[in-house]
Formats: C-alpha cells, sequence, structure tokens
C-alpha cells in the first residue's frame, strides 16, 4: 500500500538532524540510510520534488502527499558517486544527468548515464564541481534512444523551431502521420544560473532568480524570497506578503490567457489569440501601472517588495477584474461551443493518471490527470491560507482538459485579486513597509515550495554569515512535466504536437538554467 | 461567435497608434545600409526571431506585437517560419554556449541582403549571465550587430519603434 509508512518514521530511523534548516527538516544519510531510502521509496507514494548536486554530495527532497510533510535528504560523496534513484523515481533521471554534468557526480545504476545540459560546448567539463575538467578532444554525436521496426521515420525539429519560441530538440519517430516516439534533447538555453549565484549577496542573486523563466519570473522570485527567508529567519512585513499574491496571480492570468489563445491558435482558430492576446494585453499594462514593469520582474525580493501599489492601484486592479468577467466567459463559451476546436483538443496529448502521480508533476498538466495538488494550499503559504480559492481538477488528461483546468484558473485568481485588492486597505500604509533589510548576520539553509502558473517550483538555498548565497538550487516545475509530453504525443499525430506541447506549455529556460 | 465578429467590426480598430522610429537606432542604423539594399526591401521586413539563450521575458513582449493592439503586420513587418525567407533576424539572449552553433547556422541560411537585431540587454551586453563559463556574451561577440534595443525586456513600444527604425532608414532613398 501506498504511503503506509510515515516519511518523517524511515527518516528518522536512518538519518541524522542537520541544524538550522528551515522551515522543513533536513537529514543526512549514510551510504546504507540512502539505499534504505530508495527501497521505501520503491514501497510508498512519496513524491520527490527535487535532487540536485553540490562537490561531494547530493541532496533530493521529498513531499508525502496525503500528510503534506516535506523533507530534505543528503548524501555525502566524497568520491562523487551516489546510488541513482531513478528507477524508483524515474524523474529524478534528468536531474541527476545535471548534477553529473555540472557536478560530476556519478549517479550509480541510473537508467540512463547520457549527459543531458552538457553539450560539450562550455569549453569546460563539470564546471561546478571542485575540479573543472578539459572538454573532451572530439565528443562524438549525441546517441538517441534507438527505434527499430518497419516503415519508422524520423523527423527530427530543433533548436531552432519554426515560431517564436524558445529553443531545444525534439526527435519524432513516426508511422505514416502518427508519433510512435518523441525524445526531447534539451539545455539549449542552459545560461549557468546556479554556477552565476553562487557568491552574490541575496540581492544580486535575486535577480538572476527573476530570470530563470520570464513568464514565471513573479513565482521564481518568489520562491527565492522566500528561501532566503526561511534561511535566515526573516519575517516579511504583512502588506508584502500580500502584494506578493496579487502579482502571483495577475501573472498566472496572463499566462493562461496567452496560452489558452495560443492552443485555439495552433489549431487553426485564431480568432481566439486575437481576442485573448488582447486581454492579456490589459493584464500586463495594469501591472505595469501597478507595478511599473509588464512582467513585474524584479518587484519580489527577499525581504519583501520592491514597490508599493500606488494610490489608484486597487482601482485599476477592481476595473480590470471586471472588465475581464464581462470579455473572458463569453470566449469561453465559443471554445466550448467550437465542434472544429473541440475535435482538436478532446483526447489529444492524453496522459494518465498514473503518470502524472509517479512523476510528481504539478500544475495545469497534473492537474487536468487528477492529481489533486497545489502549493499553495499545501503545503501552503501566506497570505492563501486566508483567502477563499478552490483547485480546479479534471481526470480527463488530455488538452481540452488542460485548457479547462487553466480557464477555471483565470476565474479563481479574478476572486483571488479581488479578495487582496478589497482587504488589502485593512493594512496598516504608513507603518508597514512593504520590505525589511535582511539581517545578513547568520547564515543558513531555507527552502520554499511555491505555486507558479505552470506548477510548484522548489527553491533551496544555502547562505553564509554574509548574507552571501553559496548554493542555490531553484527547480522549475517544468522538469517533471517536460517527460511526460513525451508520452503525450504518443500514438497522436505528428500535426497535434503543437497543440500538446502548448497545452503543456513547459519552460525551456526554467528547464534549462 | 458571430456577436463578437460584429462587435469587433463597428467598434473600430483596437490597435494604437504607432511610436515614432527610435532616433538613435535610427542613427544607427543610417551608416549600415548601402542603396541597394533598401531598393531591395522597399517598404517591407521579414523577421525570423532566435532565442539564443533567452529568459523568454524578450519572447513574451515580441509575441505581444503580434496582438491586435500593436498589429506589427500594419506596418509591413512579418515574423516568418524559416531564416530562408528572412531579411532580419532578431536575437535575443546572452548566447549560451549551447546555442551558439544553432545561431551561426541560422544566419548562415538567411539569405542576404540581411540584419541583425539584437533585442535584449542579454542580447546587447549579455546581461546578468555575462561572463558565466555557459555564455558567450552579446550577440556581437558571434556576429555583426546592426541594430540594439536594450530592456529587460524591451517594451513593445521600444520594439516596434526599433523595427519602425529598421524599416525607415531602409526605404529611405
Ligand atoms: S533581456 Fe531580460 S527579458 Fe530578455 S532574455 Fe534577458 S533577462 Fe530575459
Amino acid at each position: 500500500m501506498y504511503g503506509e509508512e510515515p516519511l518523517f518514521g524511515l527518516l528518522n530511523r536512518i538519518g541524522t538532524l542537520v541544524e538550522g534548516h528551515r522551515p522543513w527538516p533536513r537529514y543526512r544519510l549514510g551510504r546504507d540510510g540512502w539505499l534504505r531510502l530508495i527501497e521505501g521509496l520503491a514501497g510508498n507514494g512519496w513524491s520527490l520534488l527535487g535532487l540536485w548536486g553540490e562537490p561531494k554530495a547530493v541532496h533530493a527532497a521529498f513531499r508525502e502527499d496525503f500528510s503534506g510533510d516535506v523533507a530534505v535528504v543528503s548524501l555525502d560523496c566524497p568520491q562523487g558517486r551516489f546510488p541513482s534513484l531513478s528507477a524508483v523515481r524515474p524523474a529524478a533521471n534528468r536531474l541527476e544527468r545535471a548534477a553529473h554534468d555540472l557536478y560530476g557526480l556519478v549517479a550509480e545504476r541510473t537508467t540512463d548515464p547520457r549527459s543531458w545540459l552538457d553539450h560539450d560546448a562550455w569549453g569546460v567539463r563539470r564546471p561546478l564541481s571542485d575540479q573543472p575538467a578539459a572538454p573532451v578532444p572530439n565528443p562524438g554525436p549525441y546517441t538517441f534512444l534507438p527505434v527499430e521496426g518497419e516503415g519508422l521515420h524520423q523527423i527530427p525539429v530543433g533548436p531552432v523551431h519554426a515560431g517564436i519560441i524558445e529553443p531545444g530538440h525534439f526527435r519524432f519517430t513516426a508511422n505514416g502521420e502518427t508519433v510512435v516516439r518523441l525524445e526531447e534533447r534539451l539545455g539549449y538555453v542552459h545560461r549557468g544560473v546556479e554556477g552565476l549565484m553562487q557568491g552574490k549577496p541575496a540581492a544580486q542573486a535575486a535577480r538572476l532568480a527573476a530570470r530563470i523563466s520570464g513568464d514565471a519570473t513573479v513565482a521564481h522570485s518568489l520562491a527565492f524570497a522566500r528561501a532566503v527567508e526561511a534561511a535566515l529567519g526573516v519575517e516579511v512585513p504583512a502588506r508584502a506578503v500580500w502584494l506578493r499574491a496579487l502579482m502571483a496571480e495577475l501573472e498566472r492570468i496572463a499566462n493562461h490567457l496567452g496560452d489558452i489563445g495560443a492552443i485555439c491558435n495552433d489549431a487553426a482558430f485564431a480568432f481566439m489569440l486575437a481576442q485573448t492576446s488582447q486581454l492579456r494585453e490589459r493584464v500586463l499594462r495594469t501591472a505595469d501601472a501597478c507595478f511599473g514593469h509588464r512582467l513585474m520582474m524584479d518587484r519580489v525580493i527577499p525581504g519583501g517588495v520592491a514597490t508599493d501599489l500606488p494610490e489608484r492601484g486597487a482601482g485599476l486592479l477592481l476595473e480590470l477584474v471586471a472588465e475581464l468577467r464581462k470579455r473572458f466567459p463569453p470566449l469561453v463559451a465559443i471554445y466550448d461551443g467550437k465542434a472544429s476546436l473541440q475535435d482538436r483538443t478532446v483526447t489529444t496529448g492524453f496522459v494518465s493518471a498514473e503518470l502524472v502521480t509517479r512523476f510528481g508533476a504539478g500544475g495545469h498538466v497534473g492537474r487536468a490527470s487528477g492529481r489533486d495538488q497545489d502549493a499553495r494550499r499545501s503545503p501552503g503559504y501566506a497570505p492563501y491560507d486566508e483567502l477563499a480559492f478552490e483547485v480546479p481538477v479534471l481526470t480527463e488528461g488530455d488538452v481540452n482538459a488542460r485548457v479547462w483546468v487553466r480557464i477555471r484558473e483565470v476565474e479563481q485568481s479574478l476572486s483571488l485579486i479581488e479578495q487582496i485588492v478589497t482587504r488589502l486597505p485593512a493594512i496598516s500604509r504608513g507603518l508597514d513597509h512593504p520590505s525589511v533589510a535582511l539581517d545578513s548576520g547568520r547564515g543558513g539553509e531555507g527552502m520554499a515550495l511555491v505555486e507558479s502558473f505552470r506548477g510548484e517550483i522548489l527553491t533551496w538555498v544555502r547562505l553564509d554569515g554574509e548574507g552571501v548565497v553559496t548554493r542555490c538550487h531553484p527547480r522549475d516545475p517544468s522538469w517533471f512535466q517536460w517527460p511526460l509530453l513525451e508520452a503525450a504525443i504518443g500514438g497522436n499525430i505528428v500535426a497535434d504536437f503543437p497543440l500538446c506541447n502548448k497545452s503543456f506549455s513547459c519552460s525551456y529556460a526554467g528547464h534549462d538554467l | 461567435m458571430l456577436k463578437h465578429i460584429l462587435t469587433s467590426l463597428t467598434s473600430g480598430p483596437v490597435t494604437e497608434t504607432a511610436p515614432a522610429p527610435a532616433d538613435p537606432a535610427l542613427a544607427e542604423l543610417a551608416g549600415k545600409l548601402d542603396k541597394a539594399a533598401r531598393a531591395r526591401l522597399g517598404r517591407s521586413l521579414s523577421i525570423r526571431e532566435v532565442d539564443a539563450g533567452s529568459c523568454n521575458g524578450c519572447e513574451l513582449e515580441i509575441h505581444a506585437l503580434n496582438n491586435p493592439v500593436y498589429d506589427l503586420e500594419r506596418f509591413g513587418i512579418r515574423f516568418v517560419a524559416s531564416p530562408r525567407h528572412a531579411d532580419v533576424l532578431l536575437v535575443t539572449g546572452p548566447v549560451a554556449r549551447n546555442m551558439r552553433e544553432a545561431l551561426l547556422r541560422t544566419w548562415d541560411a538567411t539569405p542576404g541582403p540581411k540584419w541583425l537585431v539584437a533585442c535584449g540587454d542579454c542580447a546587447v551586453s549579455g546581461g546578468l549571465f555575462a561572463g558565466g563559463y555557459a555564455c558567450v556574451g552579446p550577440v556581437e561577440a558571434v556576429l555583426p550587430v546592426d541594430l540594439r534595443i536594450p530592456g529587460c525586456p524591451p517594451r513593445p513600444t521600444d520594439l516596434l519603434a526599433g523595427l519602425l527604425a529598421l524599416l525607415e532608414t531602409s526605404a529611405a532613398r
């Protein structure tokens, strides 16, 4: 039975608690303990939240979905080797490959040892390890998984795609029009974010966090800020907490509107894109008027927020909510009523509930396949515990379900914005500055889980006594969604790939870092 | 649906007036375009966008140019799918080393006369990513740049002003 053994029960037996890790505990395991953990994972439903490396150590984070208990586990690996989790948690595989490419950590008995982020172009191998190595002289080509069978042909696509879109490579193997296998190769947008964060004061590293994935800049900034605040034990002013949620919901709406239109556009229904992109523009302009940046980049900072809402801000936001409430429902009705659209979205790009659970996929990808998880609710964070909202969950698992989850989320976010705006004035203005100074007199380790528009972001950070980042790992939700896209397209026709892809809307930049 | 179309038809355009072509951009360009090229381009431009390591923030604003409010196509500027159809490469990002080769190949696949526009702080200067092991730095470290549109990301109006400058200059006799 899944979830029989409590996560903490096992960890207390096999590990020792590490001091100064907030808000959830971190356990140091020995190699035996790590092997016991792998056994435990095989028999329990704990979801993998992340896996990241350091020189000579590896960390992983887990959640017991039922109780919401979260824990980090660490293994010192002086030889740079650790037993792989990929056999019991397939989602760990790409993270292990990334840890190998950056830190030279070898996952023993892994299901797939190929390099992932390293394309032999950096001029250095394992750049973040203690001993970076010289590049391989004549690297061979990347080996894609073999495909065999009668009448199969391959379609290589990317890294430069046909639209205004981020780079990545897709290798389709098709039988006629039907895709029998898709293999992704990512890492093209690897900018070395984790390495650049190291040695920077939290305020500067926050600017990098804001640029991990531009469409989720608020959510990534929030995850980073909350991780830093947890590490330092800093309390953020209530007003800032509410303003952060306001920005996060604006970001969610803007992205959902853009993507809903784009999905319809990929089904040759350009009208919807023309309409939703106007609404999206409305949202961005309101964000600009309220926070001074259309995407609200660098507005959430460790310690609070960079800008307060101007006097007329509340009015503008309520006007925006009213206008979207008027203009969005008729578009939803059109989406719902067009047979030509439904024909393309219903049953297309199916992902099973079993698969989203096994990969711990969150956001609309998980929730359209029945995985009822939302970091705003569990483990939860302020101010959402004081706000009323529902988390829409469907079970069909197709493109249509993902569109509907997003439609419902837009409606929920509108209500959230309204609640936040109407209750915001209750927090006294003069006394409550939008941010506090970070007291960098102490270091520590912190972690945060934040719900972006595409799912749960985990950010883990360690700060030294000067408030300088010594290690930060931001794990974008895309890590656990990209692998499922490979499954979603199987059995569909090649022409449905754009629809599937857009309905997932995974981040390349967020994944590649 | 029909109601929607009728309202759109009768309520007038949602497009905004265009910004003036950016002056510094004009000055930067004036020297770079020769007569023959101007005659070739006329008053239309086809742009191929290349993400060479962007955080995707720049892409979001480039997308916005296509929305009905900015409606880029009314100026004769459009985004095309293939570099072979393009006059201009619009490049974003601090040129991730993993993208360098793909950027060069895309440039090689673009027929002359061609221009290269660096879009966003990352493409202009490398932004926050300059100096790391994974990025080359500004686009001009890889290819000759004809026009720079700074911003993080540039607002759609800035993008529009820059592209109009490109168009004006190329169409000027
Ligand atoms: S300039 Fe700014 S928005 Fe554009 S890619 Fe760079 S970080 Fe992202």
